[in-house]
């Protein structure tokens, strides 16, 4: 099976951070897997995004025109790749940056106050690991468990307390993946 | 088996031609490959090599020109515009028979272009670009495992040959990170090798051989005479090339071929996905992927249409640079299409299969 996303936010929000975990835990677990960035000049306020692919088959195009799930980290990210999104696909909406959202009834649409849940958490950099959490919770293209592993490998000892506000934003996200 | 690591392309060839002995390296920074050069910088001065962020690439090109003299493992890199620049130390590196591997990044042109993914340095690659009779090796890589791949086969082809060998890479390759294997690093005993095979040329300080400070490493002779059997040395030697060095894929190839496209890099990637698309919707297209670009794989195209193949399609990211080596190829026999996108702009595999199924 082949699953293509998109996740695209403003710069800093971490949307290219989404897919590269993605990515790094589809390898994980043996599956083929591109990340593909945006690179060069963006707008002040535009969408930074990354095309990630994750199949058990060789990955032929890594550029994803239309995406499977797509993570909307803000508005213009919806504007500009909502409509692409495949038939029967997963939006996943940070609603705390996305006034309007969309209207389509052909999609599964995921909507989290990702800002809001960080701040509880205790830190703004986890907002997209909330995003990664949905993705895991609804889908299940990759495991919780390969992830932890990863981030603890590289944050244990550097920041454990980011690593475990990383952690528990990942969980809140497959908590509400499951339930929607 | 080693393990996995997902990384850019950029990063992924500079780590594998450490690995193949590249201790030498000297650029100046430029967009999408920016990466490669901070890679070396930061990785070589731990392995005892020598990095050098020149003051221009011309510079970075003749400190190459110097460092190969000295018969080691020495890489530049740029994307095109400065590679642009470096053509007239390349055409010297050659001239002079010195090996040497260039990557060059491409991105849109002509002239500053911009800095999205494009293939339109392919004549300047392929054909010349620098002045002179003489030619560069020049590898086209498809994915971020085979452009690491490319760094050790570069080198070796390079010192096999003596020649300056080129890596035409670009943007989206570059930047796209995705899971690489590397080969084990060399060991001294193997680097040891790696510099003995050019003691009978080359100007390293080599006290066991007699002769050791009268190589001459030059590409001015300014006797007709002499620089006629020169060229004409050269030119057998890319006779030879061209005999033993083509290399190409084929993809989906088979009897039941209706067309055949030829596509190389990022766009030959592009194409693969619209061709799985077409096999599963029961329309069989094959594909040839020239490996190296030169020497071109003209027979691998020849062999591939057999009677009910309609027509072959070129796709490039430029205006058609490719299309004349497959015509050459095709030899007039069936129709011969394109389909191209420039400005760093991409195809899309819809695109492409919209391109086949045209009747």
């Amino acid at each position: 099976m082949k699953t293509e996303i998109i996740s695209s936010g403003f710069g800093g929000q971490g949307a290219l951070t989404v897919g590269k975990f993605l990515a790094k835990a589809g390898m994980g677990e043996g599956l083929n897997v591109s990340w593909l960035p945006s690179y060069g000049p963006e707008m002040r306020g535009g969408t930074a995004n990354v095309s990630t692919v994750i199949s058990d088959k060789p990955i032929a195009s890594p550029l994803v025109t239309y995406p499977d799930i797509l993570i909307a980290l803000n508005q213009p990210s919806i504007d500009k790749f909502g409509p692409n999104i495949r038939k029967n696909g997963l939006l996943i909406v940070n609603t705390d940056m996305c006034p309007h959202g969309i209207k389509r009834d052909d999609i599964t649409i995921i909507e989290a106050p990702m800002n809001q849940i960080a701040k509880e958490i205790g830190s703004m950099m986890v907002l997209n690991m909330v995003a990664i959490g949905i993705v895991i919770g609804k889908t299940g293209i990759v495991k919780y468990e390969t992830i932890e592993k990863d981030l603890t490998g590289f944050l244990r000892k550097k920041n454990p307390e980011l690593l475990e506000a990383n952690l528990k934003a990942i969980r809140k996200g497959i908590e509400i993946g499951k339930n929607n | 088996m080693a393990e996995k690591v997902l990384m850019k392309g950029n990063e992924a060839v500079a780590e594998a031609a450490i690995r193949a002995g590249c201790r030498l390296y000297f650029a100046y920074p430029i967009t999408p490959q920016s990466e490669l050069i901070e890679y070396m910088a930061k990785i070589l001065p731990k392995v005892e090599g020598i990095f050098v962020q020149a003051e221009s690439e011309v510079a970075a090109i003749n400190m190459v020109y110097g460092a190969s003299g000295t018969g080691r493992r020495v890489m530049t890199s740029s994307s095109s515009p400065g590679i642009s620049l470096k053509m007239e130390g390349i055409s010297y590196l050659a001239g002079a028979n010195l090996p040497a591997v260039i990557i060059n990044v491409q991105r849109g042109g002509p002239g500053l272009g911009d800095i999205q993914p494009a293939q339109g340095d392919y004549f300047q690659a392929t054909k010349g670009g620098g002045h002179g009779d003489y030619r560069l090796i020049v590898l086209a890589p498809s994915t971020v495992q085979e452009f690491a791949d490319m760094a050790d086969l570069a080198f070796d082809l390079g010192d096999k040959y003596r020649n300056p060998v080129m890596i035409l890479s670009d943007g989206l390759l570059g930047q796209m990170m995705e899971p690489v294997e590397f080969k084990p690093y060399k060991t001294e005993d193997e680097l040891k090798q790696l510099d003995e095979q050019h003691f009978d040329w080359c100007m390293y300080p080599n006290e066991d051989e007699p002769n050791h400070h009268h190589h001459e490493i030059n590409s001015l002779e300014i006797d007709p005479l002499v620089l006629e059997q020169h060229v004409i040395k050269l030119g057998k030697k890319y006779d030879l090339i061209e005999k033993n060095e083509k290399r190409f894929e084929e993809y989906n190839i088979s009897d039941e071929n209706d067309v055949v496209v030829v596509a190389f890099g990022t766009a030959a990637r592009i194409a693969k996905s619209a061709i799985d698309e077409l096999q599963d919707a029961g329309k069989s297209v094959g594909m040839i992927r020239p490996i190296t670009v030169w020497p071109y794989p003209y027979e691998a195209i020849k062999n591939v249409l057999h009677d009910r193949v309609k027509k072959v399609v070129v796709c490039e990211l430029n205006l058609g640079q490719m299309v004349e080596d497959v015509k050459l190829a095709v030899n007039g026999k069936i129709p011969v299409e394109f389909l191209g996108k420039v400005g760093g702009i991409l195809f899309t595999p819809d695109e492409i299969k919209t391109k086949i199924l045209d009747k």
